[in-house]
């Protein structure tokens, strides 16, 4: 019954030891670099492709680079971008919430309702009221995924459905216009805040709050931990006593919240709600989030990542526009760059994955 | 039967049972742990080691007996309250975040703070490039956990025990995927928890590493414990004789062989950082025993000759033809099988029934007018499992519910009904009773007797010496050896498995 | 060769009846079934109560063939979804095929040309996804979500937003038209057809053993000699090409060929097939019960419409509701068996005689002494 042993090899030459040592540390630091790198890509890419579309588009039609041009860009993209923030923390949790764009229409109606009936109520009520409908349609989201034991994809495409059709019941085919909403509500949606566009002001906030949150504080790192131990039943987050199931349900519920905000920013924006408000949202907000390189499976991609993704997207929307390109190019663009960016971060993870195949094998030779 | 001690043991268990409805796991065991002392737990597979762990980590609780934390009883009702007890369990499989950098994988769970509560990331590093220069380990607490080897990760895992101040360390077969430096390494760690007063409790089916790192001793069979005593007391044959329960000669009756045609002929076979020029041919009728330590590249060979895995270079020949690499479907059709060393991951689908796994590798055989067959589907699957002397309830049963030796015997059903010409068979008898063991072997026997090529990888020398026509033995990634069935010995194997390869009889290969 | 002589019969192996085995498996199987059969005869109760137009033969002709597509789009998906993959770019490809069937249609096209150009493209679609996920290995869930974009937007690019209407009567007629002097339409005829053929290939084949072995366990699949990738790769050209031929019926019922047709169809066609009973993790589900869970939608949605004080939108509500429940009320139902299983064995450990320590301390705490 005896097995084959692992006495201890002999000991390496004394001096042979220390040389591996620092050659190993040489390599390890080189490696990290090379990692630190990969990870900056991300961003720094995204920026670079962001560049080249505004340059390029500037050159051809330099009405483009107007300041008024600009502005319009970047309000198209605040929305989206507020969104975003809120689903990369429920993709990070290897999850998905798909019912983004149902909560915005449900939100956005209540929201310009309430302030249509009750023109004396200060609009931030309204607000108040969107982002809590939001929370709400969030809690129920991450409260079916996480004590129902129900896959997310399938929550959210039901709620998707349902919340929409509420939206529907709720509007009763009415449809809520820029002259029925408060003024001061209006003005909100397209005036400024310190020269700059508010809603702009929103987005900024939002993404720089939950970007530091997700980077800095614990709870933030819980939910990469989450994903990341996910793909492999969840095991390392249970031993390291996570509360996983508070914090994808707190996911949800921001992602929901957000998109409540979104509501209340599409109604001030564009004044005109009804019941169909924000249809195929959620696909543009994956798909910025997809582009920005947050990973489907869960455990890694960044909120400013995920910004910049929809800012690219948003971009190209209004590039595409500016430059007179048929605007049904715009769909099949999106969706191409979406498989371009996932396939694009395959690609480096199998190219790190055979660096690090060959780095091992190296010093198993150099052993 | 105890050591006689003064000092209180930090964490101990006293006169617990569990059972699991009819199944008593564990009977009146007693176990002490003390401070500076390394305590070996011994015993087969289903002897109640795993139950044990369970009920000092918080899994599990017993029915009866107690848990003692420093003399006073407690009841553990999650693995954070043996945590916040001081104990620390190190598995055979890490559970790290991948994405996560190794810091942030010690510290999970109870980040450093700095203002506004945010993480102190510099603090962090810190504590934990300490933790790990602590433990002489030179890794860079920066770096995501993915890519790390195995040992490495269990670094990560034993710094994170160290980080909470674990008193108790528990390790489950921590080697058990290591090499032999890797183990070395992971001993000097253990020294010195040991050094700094942890108690630690070593689990592993290695003699040798635990007459090398333990003092004491708790043997357990059948749920029991059978022995509590100085290691120095107990001979190696004592140990198992003690484990096994009986006296352990000729398990393995083998027959003589009677050696055909080269059916399998690997050339130059190499993967890239994972294993190197393989050479290796079997012939009908002859066993052959992949030998060498866990993590030898052994199951990544025959893998890649399966094709499973994606050689990178070389080639394979199946009967004179040359096979693609990386196609399992073109090696099934030349007449390969193979059983897979992880019978649950890889062996079987353990949702589907036991008729259905025994089908799933001749699916096509299976059809009458072009349709699946239920019919013969059934049939086959019973005249295999008469032959195998399968024991099971119905075929309609989930193949989970049957035990380790008799879903063994449904992957072989499933791969000895394709009529193979050659028999690749990983760890034929892992997390096998002892009783089914020798019918595993007596069934690859005589296989081997009706001329089927047998390519066996096994970890267990009784095994290799006992079974092996001939022996290649493997050191981190390449063939150090090939012995035959006269030359190879337990020294011979043991030798060339850790890399020294100067015993005269030996062929150098490498 | 090989044979094992049997030394002696098994002792302890309980002689099985094959009957018995099967029977069971089918009591467990159809549970679910019956429950949906159930909810099926409650809302053709219901709907026969709202409106006396309910059970009529017109009535159920509309009805049924107003399901046509998303009927014939569950049908792949119930194949993808079984090998844990999902297909969310079904209703994109089914547009892209309308566009382009307009668009060739008014190039001169004649239609014996158009359908099998359309097909193909329908297949070329599947392959580009198909070899995404095996080729790259990517998630299909990130890639279907992209080529959900990028066939609608090429539909777009295809037709821009005009609409082609003026298909020849003879297509047309046979897609409205009901199958030789019987209620039921000629598209509902060929769902069937289609749906028995999937039946068979799914639960009778290898190819369908395949599937669910590799939905259940891929790895375990793969180490079986079965063809994973290429079986994954042939279930999406399949679902490329059934999905284009719902386009081109779609077209041809309305006879009209938009790039906006059939959006969020996808959804309703995966509710189907999940709230069928296949799990959206592979390895188990029916064609009959994704055809049952066909059949009470589409009920639901005819119920619904009958009523005009109803808001048709309680549709989606009700949809949205039954495809949680779907996934929600078992997983509930076995958290209450396992929670009477424990509380009946009474084997609960005394309260603890210490309490736990706080779980978590002043984060810096641990570290600092360590």
């Amino acid at each position: 019954m005896s097995t084959p042993t692992t006495s201890p090899a002999p000991a390496g030459p004394g001096g042979l030891a220390p040389k591996i040592a620092a050659e190993e540390e040489a390599r390890v630091s080189a490696g990290r670099r090379f990692i630190d790198r990969l990870i900056r890509a991300r961003e720094l890419g995204l920026l670079v492709v962001l560049a080249l579309i505004v340059i390029v588009t500037g050159v051809i039609e330099p009405n483009f680079l107007d300041a008024d041009s600009l502005k319009q860009t970047v309000l198209n993209v605040a929305i989206i971008a507020v969104m975003t923030a809120g689903m990369t923390l429920v993709i990070v949790t290897r999850n998905i919430d798909l019912s983004v764009g149902s909560i915005l229409g449900l939100s956005a109606f209540v929201c310009g309702d309430f302030l249509t009936k009750n023109p004396d109520v200060p609009w931030p009520v309204g607000v108040v009221i969107a982002v809590v409908i939001g929370a709400a349609c969030g809690l129920l989201n991450g409260v079916l995924v996480t004590w129902g034991r129900v896959p997310a994809l399938v929550v959210t495409l039901g709620t998707m459905y349902a919340l929409r059709g509420v939206a529907f019941l709720v509007t009763d085919g009415r449809q809520i216009n820029a002259e029925d909403l408060p003024d001061s509500f209006l003005t909100a949606g397209s005036g400024d805040l310190l020269g700059i566009p508010t809603l702009i002001v929103v987005a900024l906030l939002v993404i720089a709050l939950f970007w530091f949150v997700a980077r800095d504080y614990a709870w933030g790192r819980q939910l990469y931990a989450i994903g990341s131990s996910g793909r492999s039943g969840g095991q390392a987050a249970k031993l390291a006593g996570l509360k996983s199931d508070r914090r994808v349900t707190q996911a949800f519920v921001i992602s929901g919240a957000l998109a409540g905000l979104g509501g209340a920013m599409f109604a001030a924006r564009y004044g005109t709600v009804d019941a169909t408000a924000g249809q195929g949202y959620e696909l543009r907000v994956i798909g910025a989030a997809v582009v920005g390189g947050v990973a489907i499976a869960g455990g890694s991609g960044s909120v400013l990542g995920a910004a910049l993704g929809a800012v690219v997207l948003g971009t190209i929307q209004t590039a595409l526009i500016v430059l007179k390109i048929d605007d049904f190019w715009q769909q099949a663009i999106v969706g191409l760059l979406i498989i371009v960016a996932i396939a694009l971060d395959r690609l480096i993870a199998k190219q790190s994955e055979a660096l690090l195949r060959q780095r091992s094998a190296r010093r198993r030779t150099a052993a | 039967m105890s050591t006689p001690s003064t000092t209180t043991p930090l964490v101990a268990l006293d006169d617990a049972s569990r059972s699991f409805g009819a199944v008593r796991a564990l009977q009146n065991a007693s176990l002490a742990l003390r401070a500076g002392e390394v305590r070996a737990l011994m015993g087969e597979n289903g002897a109640g080691k795993s139950t044990l762990v369970k009920i000092l980590t918080g899994v599990d609780r017993p029915n009866s007996g107690t848990v003692l934390v420093d003399g006073e009883p407690v009841v553990f009702h999650s693995t954070a309250d043996s945590r916040d007890a001081g104990v620390a369990v190190i598995l055979q499989e890490p559970t790290l975040f991948p994405d996560l950098s190794v810091a942030e994988n010690v510290v999970m769970g109870r980040h450093p703070k700095r203002s506004f509560g945010r993480v102190d990331r510099p603090a962090m590093k810190k504590t934990v490039q300490g933790l790990l220069d602590r433990l002489g380990v030179d890794l860079d607490p920066d770096r995501p956990v993915q890519g790390l080897s195995i040992a490495d990760q269990q670094i990560v895992e034993i710094a994170k025990a160290m980080s909470f101040d674990a008193r108790v360390l528990i390790m489950d077969e921590p080697t058990a995927a290591l090499s032999g430096r890797e183990v070395e390494r992971l001993f000097g760690v253990v020294r010195a928890l040991q050094e700094r007063g942890a108690a630690v409790l070593f689990i592993s089916h290695r003699l040798e590493e635990v007459y090398e790192i333990a003092s004491v001793v708790t043997v357990m069979r059948d749920g029991e414990v059978v022995h509590d005593g100085p290691l120095s007391e107990l001979p190696e044959d004592e140990l198992v004789r003690r484990m096994v329960g009986r006296d352990v000669t000729q398990l393995f009756p083998k027959s003589e062989p009677k050696i055909g045609e080269v059916v399998l002929d690997v050339k130059g076979l190499s993967r890239e950082g994972v294993f190197y020029d393989v050479d290796l041919q079997v012939r009908a009728g002859e066993i052959v025993a992949l030998a060498g330590l866990v993590g030898a590249g052994r199951s990544e060979v025959v893998q890649a000759i399966f094709g499973v895995d994606r050689a990178t270079e070389g080639t394979v020949t199946m009967l004179g033809n040359d096979l693609p690499l990386g196609k399992p479907t073109a090696a099934v059709a030349a007449g390969m099988a193979l059983v897979p060393e992880d019978r649950r991951q890889q062996g079987l689908v353990m949702d589907m029934s036991i008729g259905q796994n025994a089908t799933l590798a001749r699916l096509g055989d299976m059809r009458s007018r072009g349709l699946l067959s239920p019919k013969r589907e059934r049939a086959e699957a019973e005249r295999w499992g008469e032959r195998l002397q399968l024991k099971y309830g119905r075929l309609g049963d989930a193949v989970g519910t049957l035990s380790g030796g008799n879903q063994q015997k449904v992957v072989l059903a499933k791969w000895l009904g394709t009529e193979p010409r050659l028999l690749i068979i990983d760890e034929p008898t892992r997390g096998i009773d002892v009783g089914t063991k020798s019918e595993v072997h007596r069934i690859i026997d005589e296989l081997a007797g009706q001329g089927l090529a047998v390519l066996m990888v096994s970890s267990e020398l009784p095994e290799v010496l006992g079974m092996a026509d001939r022996v290649l033995v493997m050191f981190e990634g390449r063939v150090t050896a090939e012995l035959s069935r006269a030359e190879a010995d337990e020294e011979r194997i043991v030798r060339a498995a850790t890399g020294r390869v100067s015993a005269p009889a030996t062929q150098e290969i490498a | 060769m090989s044979t094992i002589a049997p030394t002696a019969p098994a002792p302890d192996r309980t002689p099985s009846s094959p009957r018995s085995e099967d029977s069971r498996l089918k009591a467990i199987l159809g549970r679910w079934e019956t429950l949906i059969l159930a909810l099926i005869a409650l809302v053709f109760l219901i709907g026969s109560g709202i409106s006396s137009e309910f059970l009529t033969g017109e009535s159920l002709t509309t009805g049924s063939s107003d399901f046509t597509e998303y009927a014939i789009l569950a049908l792949p998906l119930t194949l993808i979804i079984a090998t844990g993959e999902i297909d969310l770019s079904v209703a994109s490809v089914l547009a892209l095929s309308s566009a382009l069937m307009g668009y060739l249609w008014n190039q001169g096209l004649p239609m014996e040309g158009i359908i099998p150009i359309c097909l193909v493209a329908g297949a070329l679609c599947g392959l580009l996804n198909g070899w995404l996920v095996t080729g790259l290995g990517l998630p299909s869930l990130a890639v279907t979500i992209g080529t959900l974009a990028l066939f609608r937007g090429l539909a777009f690019v295809i037709l821009g937003d005009e609409s082609v209407t003026s298909f020849p009567t003879g297509y047309t007629d046979w897609a409205f038209g009901n199958f030789a002097g019987t209620v039921v339409p000629n598209t509902i005829v060929l769902f069937l057809v289609l749906a028995a053929v999937f039946a068979v290939v799914l639960h009778r084949t290898p190819f369908g053993r395949a599937i669910f072995a590799i939905g259940a366990n891929r790895e375990a699949a793969r180490f079986s000699g079965l063809r994973v990738n290429r079986i994954q790769l042939r279930l999406f050209i399949l679902s490329g090409v059934i999905a284009a031929l719902a386009g081109i019926l779609l077209t041809l019922r309305n006879s009209t060929a938009a790039g906006n047709v059939g959006e969020g169809f996808e959804l309703t066609a995966i509710a189907a097939v999940v709230l069928g009973g296949v799990s959206i993790f592979g390895g188990t589900g029916t064609i009959g019960g994704v055809l049952l869970a066909l059949i009470l939608l589409g009920g639901i949605q005819k119920a619904l419409n009958l009523d005009p004080d109803i808001s048709t939108y309680w549709v989606n509500i009700v949809f949205g509701i039954l495809l949680i429940g779907s996934v929600l009320g078992p997983n509930l139902a076995a958290r209450v068996r396992e929670a009477r299983r424990i509380n009946s064995r009474g084997t609960r450990p005394p309260r603890p005689g210490r309490s736990a320590a706080p779980q978590s301390g002043p984060g810096g705490e641990g570290n600092s002494n360590a």
